[in-house]
């Protein structure tokens, strides 16, 4: 039998199974021979790429710096080769009641602010390192729904929205499409949160390889990711599930506030040490 | 183009007018002065794909080329159906456009010509507007005053109406669930059909438990009968043995039971029923006319179908004695001798009325009169 290309995931729900399941039928009716792995959190996926027990990875932006860092331990060399036109320029935002004080980050001073879980770069390490870059000191509240999952669990969002509407913090803080996702389940009424504060730009997911990987194989992975078409029936319903139109070549420009955000709370600094 | 949506939100409805703008053109800008846009409108655009970027008054968007609708396919056209209507137009409503993609689902019954009657649409329409509610339609306090034994035959009667009517129910509502439903006014008639049969099967019993705790008797070769109707796997061999010759054969059964039951209660049980039935004989009569003009090779399938079920009947002993003896009975209304030659005569005269109805409904269907004859004379004792 050939060769197949592994790539690693993280099950941080139970749709992934379909979806890589559907990726894995898409490549192998397409000439390569496709299967995965799947982790329960990007720390063991992480350390299993350094390992080579599979060839590609699908990393959140905090295990594309911990597999670009770790890798580097080593001399070796982290490249990121394609991601979703959706993992480009997001944003978080810092919500605050309509009716607060709070006009300015300034003004969260000493506050209370809901944010994800621990290593969510989107709702919690962005956002806080973007107070923390305003001069603003405030006690963070984690909603800490499946650590190891870097957020990708959104529930740890919506508690810190409902934390905020329940009175319980001052601000909250997610990531831009989720504020208008969470308006649409009805979570808030129109106009009961007010925008206090959004990021720059910054990029989210991205398979990752490892220097020595199977050249060949991932070559034609990349080239039939981004052949992938919306217009095609079959595969729109897994573009959908995946939340994307298009896979985009992978670039890594847009990864610099996670990185200053991860030295300033010292994130992965354990994890780092310890990772062979 | 310029798109204004003035103080209106994404979170109260603003991606209409973005997303009518894009339908007009590829590029447009947009502009307005809610507090939420600047976060609201990039996360929107990269969602559908769409590319943004701010302008000195608003935002500059340039369409994406993602489509859904790309290979979209309309389900046939609403008007008129198609003459097969594929699987991967699914639940579709009739001339809705589909998008590509769509699961198809399993619903072998799906050419025109095995389905289709002209007269459907007429016939669902007659069908809604004459429903009537049981509990208002029929006269359930209206005085009996028939001797005890009547009222036993006609428990009986309605013990076996109860059965038939049972198997009236679901040999359609079988059909109903493999039915494209493209044929929008088949499935309609179809399920309008099953639930005349469940109301009648409801007025037979209620009509049973006027006067009696615990109905008649049930045969092993009157279900034998209703049991081939149940097993037989095509649509037009079903519809034929079950509605053409069963409800036709049935249609002159409730006439009777309307012309000669003593009590009001059961004379009009039988007409509102008898009503409903003539539509069903109407609509199986309908499609198999088209159907055997399209394919007059079809009229051979169906009159092997009679003798196949003669055949498989063969050893049962057909109509129950019970019911014949009934339908006597509550034609005579009494025991008096006179009364029951009169009631027996009633009850021949019945089967040769059934008997003539068969022959002119095979007649419609282009067998000639001999052939007409020999087939109705092998249609099951059941009646149904």
């Amino acid at each position: 039998m050939a060769r197949e290309l592994i790539l690693g995931a993280v099950a941080y729900d139970a749709k992934v199974v379909p979806i890589w399941e559907g990726f894995r039928a898409f490549f192998g009716a397409n000439g390569l021979p496709f299967d995965f792995v799947l982790y329960s959190n990007y720390e063991r996926q992480v350390a299993a790429h350094l390992r080579g027990d599979f060839d590609v990875a699908w990393n959140s932006p905090l295990a594309w710096l911990q597999a670009e860092r770790a890798a580097a331990k080593h001399g070796r060399r982290a490249e990121a080769i394609a991601m979703r036109d959706t993992d480009r320029d997001l944003t978080s935002v810092v919500l605050v009641r309509a009716e607060s004080g709070v006009r300015e980050l300034r003004d969260l001073a000493g506050k209370a602010v809901g944010v994800g879980a621990h290593d969510s770069p989107q709702a919690t390490l962005i956002p806080l390192a973007a107070i923390a870059e305003a001069g603003v000191e405030v006690r963070a509240v984690h909603n800490d729904v499946l650590v190891g999952k870097h957020g990708d669990h959104i529930g740890g969002e919506r508690d810190a929205v409902r934390a905020l509407l329940a009175g319980t913090v001052d601000a909250a803080c997610v990531i831009d499409g989720n504020r208008l996702a969470f308006a649409r389940e009805g979570l808030f009424a129109p106009n009961a949160l007010r925008v206090v504060h959004q990021t720059a730009p910054y990029d989210h997911c991205n398979f990752t390889i490892l220097d020595g990987a199977p050249t060949e194989l991932i070559g034609k992975f990349r080239e039939l990711l981004l052949a992938m078409s919306y217009d095609d029936p079959q595969l729109r319903p897994l573009l959908d599930m995946e939340g994307l139109k298009a896979w985009l070549p992978g670039r890594t420009t847009g990864y610099a506030a996670l990185a200053r955000a991860i030295e300033r709370f010292g994130t992965i600094d354990a994890w780092l040490a310890s990772v062979r | 183009m310029i798109v204004e949506l003035a103080d209106l939100a994404f979170d109260e409805g603003a991606h209409l007018l973005v997303d009518r703008g894009l339908r007009e053109a590829e590029r447009i800008e947009v502009r307005g002065t809610a507090p939420t846009l600047a976060v609201d409108l990039p996360a929107w655009c990269r969602a559908r794909g769409h590319d943004v970027a701010r302008t000195e008054q608003g935002f500059a968007i340039v369409r994406g080329s993602a489509d859904r609708w790309r290979g979209a396919e309309r389900a046939g056209q609403v008007d008129a159906p198609a003459e097969h209507a594929p699987a991967r137009w699914g639940l579709a409503a009739r001339g809705a456009l589909v998008e590509a993609g769509a699961p198809e689902l399993d619903l072998p019954l799906a050419d025109k010509d095995e389905l289709w009657a002209d007269e459907a649409a007429r016939l669902y329409a007659q069908a809604a507007a004459a429903q009537w509610d049981p509990a208002t339609a029929i006269p359930w306090d209206a005085p009996i005053s028939h001797p005890d034994e009547v009222e036993d035959a006609i428990v009986q009667i309605m013990t076996y109406l109860i059965e038939n009517e049972t198997a009236a129910l679901l040999v359609p509502a079988r059909f109903l669930g493999r039915v494209h439903p493209h044929f929008r006014e088949i499935v309609q008639l179809l399920a309008i059909q099953t639930a005349d049969e469940a109301r009648h099967i409801e007025v037979f019993t209620r009509r049973a438990r006027l006067r009696r705790g615990t109905l008649g008797l049930s045969t092993a070769g009157g279900q034998a009968s209703l049991a081939t109707l149940f097993d037989e796997p095509t649509f037009a061999i079903a519809s034929f043995l079950l509605s053409v010759l069963g409800e036709g054969s049935f249609l002159s059964l409730l006439w009777f039971i309307r012309e000669h039951a003593p009590d009001l209660c059961t004379r009009e049980v039988a007409r509102l029923a008898a009503q409903d039935e003539a539509r069903h004989v109407a609509f199986g009569l309908a499609h198999l006319q088209r159907h055997v003009a399209t394919d007059p090779a079809l009229r051979d399938q169906l009159a092997a179908a009679i003798e196949h079920r003669h055949a498989a009947l063969a050893h049962t002993a057909g109509l129950n004695a019970e019911v014949f003896d009934a339908l006597i009975l509550l034609a005579a209304g009494s025991w008096s001798p006179a009364d029951l030659r009169r009631g027996h005569a009633a009850v021949v005269d019945l089967q040769r009325t059934m008997d003539d109805g068969r022959k002119q409904r095979l007649a419609r269907l282009g067998f000639s009169p001999e052939r007409g004859a020999a087939l109705s004379a092998l249609h099951t004792r059941n009646f149904m």
